[in-house]
């Protein structure tokens, strides 16, 4: 069974601020869904290669050619909050 | 109209796409009130559009047959210059700077676009009630849900507010609203089409795919969009064959393998009777079946509950803050910003995900849970593959019932679940199709898969277009004043 603790050790992991009443109601729901994907523990998978991409693709190449970049401004266009040609965030390191 | 009709009658000087894409505007303000399939109408870009393809036609010079033809996209697909918002709070304000290589290709072949259709936030669901801007409506029954994550566009196609529409498929979000809502949805191979500008969520099984009212609808977008795109590297670099004239030719002598776990308990027996009529047409029609199995189809939910919120929960970790989109604030520091900013602009079922995903990568769980899925992914494709070594397509139910309650799936793991037959072709990266087969004693549609072997779509719609032409199901509407 998932706990608490786990529930908001996991949040913090995934940058999300769960109430606490939320918190709850996902330790819940996760224990539910964690209980069904436990049917897995029961299959045989000795020897099995793992498969991360369904289609067999191994190191894709492509020429090393010098293309145009996306213009700045179009990429900070979007920004939140931004001073002249920077993302501004708050404060991260103490002074 | 079907977009091959709307291109006659362009041809024919019957109609002009203006007019076609008026009318599509005028019934999208009349109707779109009840059904809520799109979240933003692009008027000026599809009129601009249009009167393009009028000039071109009245020239006699064409681009070819989706030239006019008004469609819609999933509010999942980059489009520059028009909000992209992916259902979700968290995109709020953002204006992709580029359009996704679908878009591109779309408008390259001179089609209409009409605007952004609605869905579950981040494409996770099968209801499209998981979307920051309220629900879509079956248009069959106003009561019902039109299935998901690309509702919205299944629902525009049903409604007949657009010809066709792209949506995206991940584990089953293309063909579960296209039987929910009677229409036909394919999701290519993976790799088949270029997921550039496709909003990521889990990217070893996105895959762009199309809803049309036929297969020879079908057919055309599929030729406009699939191919190797040099900014996709998964993108897959095969010749794309002649999808309209791989149509002709019927069923007789395909093998047809009926898998028997897909008739197993909790199907629908309105279902089940309307699936195994279908089969009887097509040995009707010539096609000979036989009965296969896949034994690991009942694992196949609990994979992907495993790679699809892992993988999501790397993906969805962009959402910060920073670059675009929603920021709560009065934060103190970065992390109580991102993490406030990400509390308050996704949705629940986006969180739980996440949360799953992070769980299931986290130090100490890994093996038992990504890793492990990772090797059943294994079984449920060979599985698969084996069958089709055997058989030429296999026929199955979309869905165990048809379109649910808005409301009737508020448990996650029951919403889940309806996901049962269609997750293991995700899994397993083949392609497959969902198209009417029959309706319930209320009205409601049943959905008709078949499933094929990687990069075989024409096969596909050879037996979808062999099944429509003998049937007539086709013909009825919803009726939606």
């Amino acid at each position: 069974m998932i706990s608490r603790e786990d529930v908001a050790h996991v949040a913090r992991l995934a940058r999300l601020a769960l109430e606490p009443d939320e918190l709850e109601r996902m330790r819940a729901q996760l224990d539910g869904i964690l209980a069904y994907i436990d049917q897995l523990r029961a299959v045989d998978v000795a020897g099995v290669e793992p498969t991360s991409h369904a289609v067999p693709l191994v190191n894709v190449m492509r020429e090393d050619a010098v293309v145009a970049p996306f213009p700045q401004e179009a990429m900070l266009a979007n920004a939140p909050d931004r001073v002249g040609e920077l993302f501004r965030v708050p404060r991260i390191i103490e002074d | 109209m079907t977009i091959h009709e709307l291109a006659e009658a362009y041809r024919r000087g019957e109609t002009t796409p203006s007019a076609v894409a008026e009318a599509h505007l005028a019934r999208i303000a009349a109707l779109d009130a009840k059904v809520g399939a799109f979240l933003t109408v692009t008027r000026e870009r599809a009129l601009a559009a249009a009167a393009a393809a009028d000039a071109r036609w009245r020239a006699g010079a064409p681009r070819g047959p989706l030239d006019g033809a008004p469609l819609a996209l999933k509010d999942v697909l980059c489009t520059k210059g028009v909000r992209t918002t992916c259902g979700s709070r968290i995109l709020e304000g953002f204006v992709p700077p580029y359009d996704a290589t679908v878009v591109e290709r779309l408008e390259a072949a001179g089609a209409v676009l009409l605007g952004k259709t609605n869905m579950d936030e981040f494409a996770m669901g099968s209801s499209t009630e998981h979307s920051a801007f309220g629900p879509t409506r079956n248009p069959w029954d106003l009561g019902r849900v039109p299935g998901g994550s690309s509702g919205g566009s299944a629902a525009a196609v049903a409604a007949e507010l657009a010809a066709g529409a792209l949506g995206t498929d991940t584990g089953g979000s293309v063909r579960q609203p296209a039987a929910f809502c009677g229409v036909v949805g394919l999701k290519p191979t993976y790799g088949r089409v270029s997921r550039y500008g496709l909003v990521a969520f889990a990217s070893s099984l996105d895959q762009v795919g199309t809803f049309a009212r036929d297969a020879r609808d079908t057919a055309l977008l599929l030729g406009a969009i699939a191919g190797h795109d040099p900014r996709d590297a998964t993108s897959v670099d095969a010749p794309v064959p002649d999808y309209t004239a791989a149509l002709a030719g019927g069923v007789r002598g395909l093998c047809l393998g009926v898998p028997r776990e897909y008739f197993g308990e909790g199907i629908d027996p309105e279902v089940a009777r309307a699936v195994r009529e279908a089969i009887e047409t097509l040995r009707g029609l010539g096609a000979v079946t036989e009965d296969v199995s896949l034994p690991t189809t009942d694992y196949g939910i609990a994979v992907y509950y495993v790679l699809a919120p892992a993988e999501a929960s790397s993906n969805l970790a962009r959402y910060d803050g920073v670059k675009y989109g929603l920021r709560t604030p009065g934060a103190k520091d970065l992390i109580e910003m991102e993490s406030r900013t990400r509390a308050a602009g996704f949705g629940a079922e986006v969180k739980r995900r996440i949360m799953l995903g992070t769980y299931a990568l986290s130090a100490g769980y890994y093996d038992a849970y990504y890793g492990r899925a990772q090797k059943v992914r294994t079984l449920v494709r060979r599985d698969l593959e084996a069958a089709l070594a055997r058989v030429d397509v296999l026929v199955a139910p979309t869905t165990p019932g048809v379109a649910f309650r808005l409301g009737e799936k508020a448990d996650p793991l029951a919403m889940y679940l309806n996901d049962v037959f269609t997750v293991p072709t995700s899994l397993a990266g083949l392609p497959a199709v969902s198209l009417r087969c029959g309706f319930s004693a209320a009205g409601l549609p049943v959905g008709l898969q078949l499933i094929g072997r990687a990069l075989d779509e024409a096969t596909l719609l050879r037996v979808a277009h062999a099944y429509e032409q003998a049937t007539g199901w086709l013909a009825r509407r919803p009726a939606l004043a």
